[in-house]
């Protein structure tokens, strides 16, 4: 437990650093779903950094993909890539951008940016799985404005109808979306009894709270789960906590130091 | 074309454990013969066209083969977005097949037409754009396309066409098929169009002009040496399609020639820009935009007798 909270502390920091100094913005998308990543990738998915392509290997499809420098942050702590790549983030000659590449660094399963993507190309991943007879799981991690996007309500049919039981579906509900918050933007709620309605087997967590992540992940189903994640935008930096301005803005020199400040 | 490719399908797939075939709810009469056969690798997503793209690449990804099939509107327009990062940004062998090319499906209306579809596709990186002038290349094309690396777009027509390729044809992806060798001009048509192609070149025929019949079957990679090599003999040039002027065929042979040294008589037949409000059958629709082997001969005619 201890040892997985000071990574989370060594990623935000990562996230932030890495976001003061390419001038890029998401910092709150990427701060909310770092104990969610880390759980996945040091805990639970049956990866090996060594050998990236494992064809029996649980993926990860980040279709958030704009929360790129969590992912980043995390598979270069997990040892999939050089720490020193992280100085390369959306610069000039840089090698991993903004949105995910999957050609960029080994260890990302699926390119993303476009919202509404993610879900049903992890449907695919699961559909191959099952019929190669591969025991292995398909996590796809999704924001709360991306259930805005109508394409991903074609997925949210089809992969109960499947039964698709090795598919997990993460929501990072951190409730603040590019225009404000969800409930005003347009409201999801009562999201758990839609989803559910959608047959999907959904588990309402505290999405920074290590032991109840992967509790949720390990969870036994027959059909395809849903882990509706409550978490904070900007977690862990106190000035960014729930603050829609940081969907958008790079902490400058001065916030930098605040921030990491807070995270030692 | 789509008895051939279901057909064609079938045989690869028993051959092949890696091809899957997906529809968003379309081919009812069609692709039940896939789906009694292989009921693991056929896939009916409902009517969802951006979950079905986006699927196919999802288990592409995962080293297998799917071809997505329905109405040519609703598989390249509609998911679009969906193919260019899920199928060509991630360069994902997904074969992406739209069956009604052009107005194939006549009086259903201008919803159910693509005469945009050749120039979407082909802007695309990554893709290959295969539109296959008769059921024989329907067939090889498909039979090519298994092993192909990347991503494919294959329009079909849709049914009846007559086989126009001859006994000696070679067909490769990328290499236009010369059908007819001629020494007055040069009719250079893809898809569908293939049948009225031929037919002119007949009507040229009996009017002494002795016109070369190529298929252009693949818009992308697009075959420019045999177009160079065209435009060397100096004769007019034309192109065939049933597909808008803007971005087509036409389009693309207009490139080269503006890129090269040559400068020959060349004209473009295509359908104007504007959607068809017209109610009626292919071959009305056709008539209507004056796509008939009547029209376009007349209108070559008129060009080729200024010259000769």
């Amino acid at each position: 437990m201890k040892e997985l909270t000071e990574l989370a502390k060594g990623v935000r920091r990562d996230i932030l650093y890495m976001n003061h100094y390419s001038n890029a913005s998401h910092s709150g998308s990427a701060l909310s779903i770092v104990e969610i990543l880390i759980t996945l990738y040091f805990r639970t998915l049956n990866i090996d950094p060594k050998n990236p392509a494992m064809e029996n290997r649980d993926k990860f499809i980040l279709s958030k993909g704009h929360a790129s420098t969590a992912l980043y942050a995390v598979l270069a702590a997990r040892g999939f890539f050089d720490k020193s790549v992280l100085n390369k983030f959306y610069i000039d000659d840089g090698i991993i951008p903004g949105h995910l590449d999957m050609e960029s660094v080994p260890g990302i399963d699926c390119s993303a940016g476009s919202l509404g993507h993610g879900l049903s190309i992890g449907v695919g991943m699961a559909i191959a799985n099952r019929y190669k007879m591969i025991n292995s799981k398909v996590v796809v991690m999704i924001s709360d404005g991306e259930l805005n996007e109508g394409s991903i309500w074609e997925p949210l049919l089809l992969a109960p109808h499947l039964k698709l039981d090795k598919l997990i579906v993460i929501v990072d509900y951190n409730k603040i979306q590019s225009f404000g918050l969800t409930n005003e933007v347009i409201n999801l709620e009562p999201l758990n009894s839609k989803l559910k309605s959608f047959n999907w087997d959904v588990i309402e967590i505290n999405g920074h709270n290590f032991p109840e992540i992967e509790k949720a992940l390990n969870k036994k189903t027959d059909i395809p789960k849903m882990i509706i994640a409550h978490t904070i935008k900007g977690k862990g930096v106190s000035f960014m906590e729930n603050k829609l301005e940081w969907h958008y803005r790079s902490p400058d020199k001065k916030l930098l130091e605040q921030a990491l400040a807070e995270l030692n | 074309m789509r008895k051939t490719f279901i057909n064609t399908l079938v045989s690869l797939a028993r051959k092949d454990e890696r091809i899957f075939l997906i529809t968003p709810d379309i081919g009812y009469s069609v692709l039940e013969i896939f789906q009694d056969e292989f009921p693991s690798r056929y896939i009916n997503v409902g009517v969802a066209e951006q979950n079905s793209i986006s699927i196919a690449a999802g288990i592409a990804m995962s080293g297998l083969i799917p071809y997505v099939y329905t109405i040519n509107p609703f598989v390249c327009m509609r998911p679009y977005e969906q193919i260019r990062l899920d199928v060509a940004y991630m360069n994902n062998n997904v074969r992406i097949v739209g069956v009604g090319g052009g107005f194939s499906y006549g009086a259903a209306g201008a919803t159910h037409h693509t005469t945009e579809d050749i120039a979407i596709m082909r802007v695309l990186p990554n893709m290959t754009v295969i539109c296959p002038g008769d059921p024989w290349e329907v067939e090889q094309a498909l039979k090519e396309s298994v092993n192909y690396k990347g991503p494919i777009f294959l329009r079909l027509g849709k049914q009846g066409e007559p086989i126009i390729n001859k006994e000696d044809s070679n067909f490769k992806i990328g290499k236009a098929i010369t059908i007819i060798k001629g020494n007055d001009a040069t009719l250079i048509s893809t898809g569908n169009t293939l049948e009225i192609a031929n037919e002119v070149t007949e009507k040229l025929r009996n009017k002494n002009v002795d016109a070369s019949l190529i298929s252009m079957h693949t818009i992308k990679p697009f075959d420019a040496e045999l177009i160079i090599e065209i435009l060397r003999n100096g004769k007019p040039v034309f192109t065939i399609e049933e597909h808008s002027l803007i971005g087509g065929l036409g389009s693309a042979v207009a490139d080269i020639i503006a890129e090269s040294s040559f400068n020959p008589v060349f004209k473009k037949f295509g359908t104007e820009d504007k959607f068809s409000h017209y109610v009626g059958g292919h071959n009305f629709i056709r008539e209507k935009f004056g796509l008939t082997s009547h029209k376009i001969s007349e209108s070559i005619l008129k060009i080729v007798s200024k010259i000769y």
